[in-house]
């Protein structure tokens, strides 16, 4: 272990590099291009290629079209490019393409401010691109979670066939913190997707055996033939626009993620066990709760932290066994209030849930989201 | 123990560089430290600032409430940063740009940070890293030996001997002006 200084952006570079990436794609924006800039550089020394390209949508398409060949790809952005990226995103969606984004988000819509921190791609994380689909979206606290998550997020997207978005903030992104870092990362567990045992000629591109709903993925160009198609299409990778083709279609693609939800969702409760009251939170945000939980135990308030780590799909069994357990749950999240809706439709009414969005450039003090806290507290 | 950090001034004088440069002499001392910083759009101009926090226990919340050292390197920023400072603070000011710093507050130390970087290196461009030794000076929150190693691992190739001149004219400059 080598113990360093580094800022979230780099954290996720190294662990891409240690997840196996060999291509990024992109096109910088602050608070995002460190991991562009970093990777420019790491990338060539293991062996992978780095294209910056004409815009953000492109960049997701070389990336698509690098994992297509075989190679694990990401492309890095923040709100502005994640807009532009939604086409391709809905791309690797239908075909299938495992594929990571990490999108350091700012405050939005349109330019918004590029160097103040929000959390403003909650919803369009997992609604951005069009039609029915299903992404898993994971958001990172602190500089090593930032190096673990991503080498999770590109083994997720490997074993599923999935796009994941790394869902990052510019807390996360630019502060700097310690990490200790594994010297060989070939030690690291990395998933490599499911290739094809059969022969060329016997392939069906999106054909399925044995209960396994991700199918194998051919290495475009190996002889195999892959008919590669945003349409709705069956099992030979050809359009079948069906009514049957399309539930079963869409079923799958839902299905593959949400039959494997013990798999996918992970979170972290921070002095739960005895609490009262729980402060429900995620990436950035989630730093100053921390905080708040140790400030009004210090009152007498007992208080715990329920952090998503995954936060799509949405962590709803868990969120419904503490909806049982607490007095009211407050969601702090640095928007004017997106993730609150899901939990308010998990808890249905089971306890109260308040909301600290917070929407004006910079992160709550773990003294104004502990004065939130009391406000509903009574106290 | 605890230190709450705030380096402030203009884009471009390198005050993020000097809390990126304290944070990892931190950690070098085996403490925990997290550093952030907020800044506009401009490359160059425009206000500027750092924070550090070095820590023996975890930090969470990265950036600092009130600092119990506030560098200011600009009226600019002695204006503007003041307010989040307290009668426990020490503001630390470049005097060659700093006159009036509002509120009160422990100590005021008016240091010829910029000037010293001049007269002592040749250029205006090594003011952080006076500043830096200055800081650390005042508060011995980490090491002389982390603080040069941390110093001659940032800076380029060719600058290490002029960049420990820097840090030691800045812990000089604290001798003789802090009371």
């Amino acid at each position: 272990m080598s113990i360093k200084l580094l800022q979230g952006n780099q954290a996720v570079v190294e662990g891409a590099i240690a997840a196996g990436v060999k291509f990024y794609g992109g096109y910088p924006i602050t608070p995002s291009t460190e991991i562009a800039e970093q990777l420019a550089a790491r990338l060539p020394q293991v062996g992978g290629k780095f294209m910056q390209t004409e815009d953000e949508l492109a960049g997701l398409g070389a990336a698509v079209g690098a994992s297509m060949g075989g190679k694990k790809a990401m492309t890095a952005t923040s709100g502005p490019g994640f807009s532009l990226k939604q086409e391709m995103l809905g791309l690797a969606c239908t075909a299938e393409i495992p594929v990571v984004i990490v999108n350091v988000q700012r405050v939005g819509p349109a330019t918004g401010q590029p160097t103040s921190p929000a959390q403003g791609e909650v919803m369009m994380s997992r609604w951005g691109t069009h039609g029915d689909h299903w992404v898993i979206v994971v958001s990172p606290v602190s500089v090593p979670e930032c190096f673990w998550l991503t080498i999770r997020a590109v083994n997720l997207a490997e074993k599923y066939r999935v796009p994941v978005i790394i869902l990052m903030d510019e807390v996360v992104g630019h502060m700097r913190e310690k990490i200790e870092l594994p010297d060989d990362y070939s030690t690291i567990r990395t998933v490599e997707r499911k290739r094809p045992a059969c022969r060329p000629e016997d392939y069906l591109a999106y054909g399925t055996a044995d209960g396994d709903l991700v199918p194998p993925m051919a290495d475009f160009g190996s002889g195999y033939r892959w008919h590669v198609t945003g349409l709705i299409h069956d099992e030979t990778g050809f359009p079948k626009g069906t009514p049957e083709g399309t539930v079963n279609a869409l079923n799958r693609l839902h299905d593959k993620i949400y039959n494997n939800l013990d798999d996918i969702v992970t979170f972290e409760e921070y002095k739960m066990d005895d609490a009262e009251y729980a402060i429900l939170s995620f990436g950035g945000a989630a730093r100053t709760a921390y905080d708040t939980v140790d400030m009004a135990r210090k009152e007498g308030i007992k208080a715990g932290l329920f952090r998503a780590i995954t936060i799509w799909p949405f962590p709803e069994a868990q969120v419904k066994v503490l909806a049982g357990k607490v007095k009211g749950i407050l969601v702090h999240e640095l928007n004017y209030g997106q993730y609150v809706l899901e939990v308010e439709r998990v808890v249905s009414g089971k306890c109260p849930v308040w909301l600290y969005g917070k929407y004006d450039n910079s992160s709550a003090t773990p003294q104004q989201l502990l004065a939130e806290l009391k406000k509903h507290v009574g106290r | 123990m605890r230190h709450n950090f705030r380096f402030a001034g203009t884009g471009g004088q390198g005050l993020i560089t000097a809390a990126i440069i304290l944070a990892e002499a931190a950690i070098e001392d085996n403490k925990e430290a997290v550093q952030s910083q907020s800044y506009g759009p401009e490359a160059r101009g425009g206000s500027s600032k750092a924070d550090c926090i070095i820590s023996d226990d975890k930090i969470w919340f990265n950036r600092v409430v009130c600092p119990d050292v506030l560098l200011v390197m600009s009226q600019e920023a002695a204006s503007k940063y003041t307010g989040d400072t307290d009668e426990n603070s020490i503001v630390v000011t470049d005097s060659l740009f700093v006159k009036d710093v509002p509120g009160k507050h422990k100590q005021r130390i008016d240091l010829p940070i910029t000037h010293t970087a001049v007269e002592q290196c040749g250029k205006t461009l090594f003011a952080n890293i006076v500043a830096l030794g200055a800081i650390v000076g005042l508060t011995h929150c980490v090491t002389d030996k982390s603080i040069e190693n941390a110093v001659l691992g940032r800076v380029p190739k060719g600058t290490e001997e002029a960049n420990k001149k820097a840090l030691k004219a800045g812990m000089e400059l604290v001798k003789k002006y802090a009371k």
